[in-house]
């Protein structure tokens, strides 16, 4: 069992990431924080024991969608980058309806009785995931490929005419 | 002793901070990171339920590996729309998307 | 849990180190700045107008391909620990996987998205 002050700097490293994501106002750092929240909850996975999702999000998150974040920022770049990540109108109405859902939720969670299992996780964790992957989740499986390639052939059609 | 809940709050604190800057910030991209946040909270919510109420099973864990497909093309289909609106209009601002409103 | 411990004792130590190198060479080391060394390039030309120029298009696509076939990998992964175990069934269903992905990459490739220019 991990000691709980892991966690909650884990955590708190985590929280204060995604904050400086959302209030900095340069664009570029606001990409690079992100990095910083995803191998948080990548540690975080890692706390729950799930080694080979915590392996995925470092792969798939902080390796691939934030360095293509990071090329969507400097390609539709204008203007003073230190001014480019500003709030727009809906700021209070944003930030209040943020806290009051916060609030509701933690209530919820806070409230509800769970039924906890106390059973350890199986050892051979990856051979499960694939078991059930290729087994009872086939079609799922399966469409995941298919959306990945219309996402791919959408992208490219779309960005195509950038390049023309 | 760290239980589900704190797992479950934190999710909950990173899931506003995304609705956040979602809702508020003016640049495109800037609204694409909020909603990667929020799709990260809602993976960590999957595992957590998956290791304490089901931990035999990993079922969780496919459900998480889905929210990543689904967040990689999302990513990937967002930013060619974005690139492209950049094209046609110089501007990134979401308050310049307002082609449909007359 | 535990075999993690030694990971995050090496990051510590890393992140401690880099910082104090730093902070020790900037006790000592003597500060006697003059333009020349204050410039960009010692040897080298310096930059014109401003250096956050905007990148090319085919980076996004490289970028692009490179996040799908990313993707693809992570379910690679979990079907080779597991290959042994499975019959001919789990191996059709990755070709059909893989194909499926494949088509991807030739259209990609049809539409110049691999190359630079």
């Amino acid at each position: 069992m991990v000691s709980p002050l892991v966690f909650w700097i884990v955590a708190g490293i985590t929280i204060i990431a995604a904050l400086a994501v959302v209030n900095l106002t340069n664009l570029i750092h606001s990409a690079l924080w992100l990095i910083v929240a995803f191998v948080g909850v990548a540690i975080t996975y890692l706390i729950l024991e799930a080694e080979f999702l915590a392996a995925v999000q470092i792969i798939v998150y902080a390796g691939a969608i934030a360095i293509l974040i990071v090329f969507g920022v400097m390609l539709t770049r204008r203007g003073d980058i230190r001014e480019s990540n500003l709030f727009n109108n809906y700021r209070l109405a944003g930030g209040l309806i943020s806290l009051g859902l916060m609030a509701t939720i933690v209530t919820m969670v806070v409230k509800t009785q769970w039924a906890i299992d106390v059973a350890a996780v199986p050892a051979n964790s990856v051979g499960l995931l694939a078991q059930n992957l290729l087994g009872q989740f086939v079609i799922p499986f399966e469409i995941a490929a298919m959306l990945l390639l219309v996402a791919l052939v959408g992208a490219i059609i779309i960005a195509k005419e950038v390049r023309d | 002793m760290v239980t589900l809940n704190h797992y479950l709050i934190l999710a909950a604190i990173l899931f506003c901070i995304g609705f956040y800057g979602a809702v508020a910030k003016k640049n495109a991209v800037a609204v694409l990171m909020g909603i990667e946040l929020m799709l990260n909270s809602v993976n960590i919510n999957l595992v957590a339920f998956n290791r304490f109420l089901n931990p035999g099973e990993m079922t969780g864990h496919i459900f998480a590996l889905m929210v990543i497909v689904v967040a990689a093309a999302e990513v990937a289909v967002g930013l060619a729309l974005i690139l492209n609106i950049y094209r046609q209009r110089l501007t990134t601002d979401v308050n310049d998307l307002d082609w449909l409103k007359w | 849990m535990e075999q993690y411990l030694a990971l995050g004792i090496f990051l510590v130590v890393a992140l401690v180190f880099g910082v104090v190198v730093l902070v020790v060479a900037g006790l000592v080391r003597p500060k006697k700045p003059s333009p020349e060394k204050l410039s960009t390039y010692e040897c080298g030309l310096e930059t014109q107008g401003p250096t956050w120029v905007q990148f090319k298009i085919s980076y996004f696509m490289y970028a692009l391909v490179f996040l799908i076939f990313d993707v693809e990998t992570i379910f690679l992964y979990p079907w080779a620990v597991q290959f042994q175990k499975f019959g001919i069934f789990a191996f059709v269903e990755m070709i059909i996987f893989i194909g499926i992905l494949v088509v991807g990459l030739w259209y990609a490739w049809k539409e110049g998205a691999l190359e630079w220019l």
